[in-house]
């Protein structure tokens, strides 16, 4: 039988090289093959003209809807700016102990926050929210191991200081499941 | 163990319920939902939350009157108001009705985060705080226990072996020997002091009163139960409970007492949800529970449940020489509570003492004390301040005729052979009372 496989949707363009450094980096964690999808949905029916956003709820139930023969987990990849109708913003969110997830690129450039643009950074940051939200996925909640990649991250400073691995006991955990 | 904070979430938006759900599960949180004000109030009369999170606006009752409603139902909950309509106004009548903190909606993850954390730091607080106030209450009435005798050394040496263990104890004695502090001195010294130490003074309460003191009761569940309300079991989970006057509870409630402390788990009154509780219990009785077994009027097996361990405390006429420690240790808390200097005793009142049987034991030699400082002259204890002669009749009195005639001549010297005055005090008539008198002999 073949070992469970993580499928990265795309949505919107995405480097080569930027995926493959994501994919190796969730097979590392994760213990298990990755597949790189490229999505051909049309999120605009997700974009909300009011608060001119993307809807994370509905992206993540139209993820949810999309097949991959063998695939445990999967993640859908964003570029755009996700919001659910009681917060501002997320950068991403998932089904806990579910199949699927969201993480968006969108507010973790530092161009958003009037700093200069830091390539190696916006991909760390990235790893680390696609790590964590596919934590949630294997039933991992918060965890208040200041390195851990599951610690709760609501400013980007705050994905910074954290590192991109789960931490022993949170590996435990995903271990049960 | 480490709780899980409990997190009630009140909107009529179905998505913002599952949202907020998802996203406080994911910290860690028990959550549940409701999608409007009704359902919230019926969860909450079944169930309770450490913090209430709830919009304002709602069809039907809006989130101000609930929150009213909810203050009454515990006036210590802690409620965060949202709403997508803010205005200064509503945020202030919000606050003023007791809600912890108000936010607009959308809200920033990191205001979300903040808030809860703070409403959670205030739980803690306030669990702290009564913690310790229980701990300082219980480290306090430790001290009372008083005495250097070999009776009572016998009593503390118990109290020391017992206390560290998790077994059920039966404390004997007379009225007024200071069961009530044996009990203190065994929680305050054992491993759940830092837990509350509850007393129910079985005795004072009706069987159906009492039921619903020990296991609490749920709403409506009887003619004037307006709220639910936690039992006496339930406040003392993971500390002790004191049950005084054991002998005294009705064979229903001994095979109730009986289940409860084999499964320490129970029901609310008019509830069907179990609760469980980890309490230890220690009962106190001026009566002889073994012959009351014998007798019948007492279930065998509860008595063994409790009797692991037995204390008896000794009346204070078998231990005359901790009276004068007793003495001076009352003396100096009546001063300092009554903001007095500190006074001795004459050696004549101090003699009296000593030779007097005490039939009320430690609880009257403290009242005498404590009278004796409020009406003597600030200086001294005399005889003149104890109540010998006058108030109390002498332990001497061997029938209830020599009682009837000492009580009747020291009521009537007390109102100077004021006949009137005597039968009011004495709840009979006059003639009644003319009739004593002369059957008697009283003479002025």
């Amino acid at each position: 039988m073949n070992p469970p496989t993580i499928t990265l949707f795309t949505f919107g363009h995405f480097e080569r090289g930027f995926l493959e450094r994501i994919s190796g980096a969730v097979t590392k964690e994760y213990n298990c093959s990755v597949v790189i999808k490229e999505a051909h949905t049309d999120i605009s029916e997700f974009f909300d003209p009011g608060r001119r956003q993307y809807n994370g709820d509905k992206l993540l139930r139209e993820v949810d809807t999309l097949q991959v023969q063998g695939s445990a987990k999967v993640i859908g990849l964003f570029q755009v700016d996700l919001f659910i109708p009681i917060l501002t913003y997320i950068f991403g969110q998932a089904q806990l102990g579910g199949r699927t997830a969201i993480a968006s690129l969108y507010r973790l450039s530092n161009e958003r926050y009037g700093m200069k643009a830091d390539d190696e950074l916006l991909l760390n940051r990235f790893i680390k929210e696609v790590i964590h939200e596919l934590g949630h996925t294997f039933g991992l909640i918060h965890c208040h191991t200041a390195s851990c990649v599951m610690q709760s991250s609501t400013y980007v400073e705050d994905i910074d200081l954290k590192n991109s691995h789960l931490c022993s006991k949170c590996r435990t955990e995903t271990g049960k499941v | 163990m480490e709780k899980k904070i409990s997190i009630l979430v009140v909107d009529d938006e179905e998505s913002v319920r599952d949202s907020l759900s998802l996203w406080f599960v994911e910290d860690g949180y028990r959550v549940e939902c409701a999608e409007n004000a009704k359902k919230a109030l019926s969860i909450l009369e079944s169930d309770t939350f450490d913090i209430i999170l709830t919009d304002l606006k709602m069809p039907g009752m809006d989130g101000l009157e609930m929150l009213r409603r909810i203050k009454v139902l515990n006036k210590d909950s802690i409620i965060i108001v949202m709403t997508a309509f803010a205005t200064v106004d509503t945020a202030v009548k919000a606050l003023k009705d007791g809600a912890f903190d108000y936010v607009t909606k959308p809200f920033d993850p990191d205001d979300l985060s903040h808030l809860i954390r703070n409403a959670t730091r205030q739980i803690t607080l306030a669990q702290e705080n009564e913690t310790l106030k229980k701990r300082v209450d219980s480290l306090e009435s430790v001290e009372d226990l008083i005495g250097k005798s070999e009776a009572i050394k016998r009593v503390l040496k118990e109290v020391e072996s017992v206390a560290p263990t998790n077994s059920s104890v039966i404390i004997t004695g007379e009225s007024g020997t200071g069961k009530e502090l044996v009990a203190r001195a065994i929680h305050a010294n054992s491993l759940r002091k830092f837990y509350p130490l509850v007393s129910v003074h079985c005795g004072a309460l009706t069987e159906s009163l009492l039921e619903s003191e020990l296991f609490g009761h749920e709403k409506g569940s009887f003619t004037g139960a307006l709220y639910n309300r936690k039992g006496r079991f339930e406040m003392a989970d993971s500390g002790t409970i004191f049950l005084d006057e054991i002998a005294t509870i009705s064979a229903k409630m001994q095979v109730e007492l009986l289940r409860v402390l084999e499964t320490k788990s129970f029901m609310r009154v008019g509830g069907n949800k179990e609760i469980s509780s980890d309490f230890r219990v220690i009962c106190a009785t001026n009566r002889d529970l073994k012959s009351m077994v014998e007798k019948g009027t007492f279930r065998e097996d509860l008595y063994y449940r409790l009797n692991v361990m037995n204390i008896h405390v000794p009346p204070l006429r078998e231990r005359v020489e901790d009276i004068p420690l007793l003495v001076e240790y009352f003396i100096r808390k009546y001063c300092t509570t009554m903001n007095k200097p500190v006074i001795t005793i004459d050696p004549a009142a101090s003699k009296r003492i000593l030779a007097y049987q005490f039939p009320g034991n430690i609880r009257e030699l403290e009242n005498m004390i404590e009278r004796a400082i409020v009406v003597g002259n600030g200086r001294k204890i005399g005889l003149a301040d104890l109540p010998f002669g006058k108030d109390v009749i002498e332990s001497s009195v061997e029938s209830l005729e020599d009682f009837e005639k000492a009580f009747i001549l020291q009521i009537l010297n007390k109102y100077s052979w004021n006949i009137s005055r005597t039968a009011q005090a004495l709840k009979v008539d006059r003639v009644t009372l003319y009739n004593k008198i002369k059957k008697y002999s009283l003479k002025s």
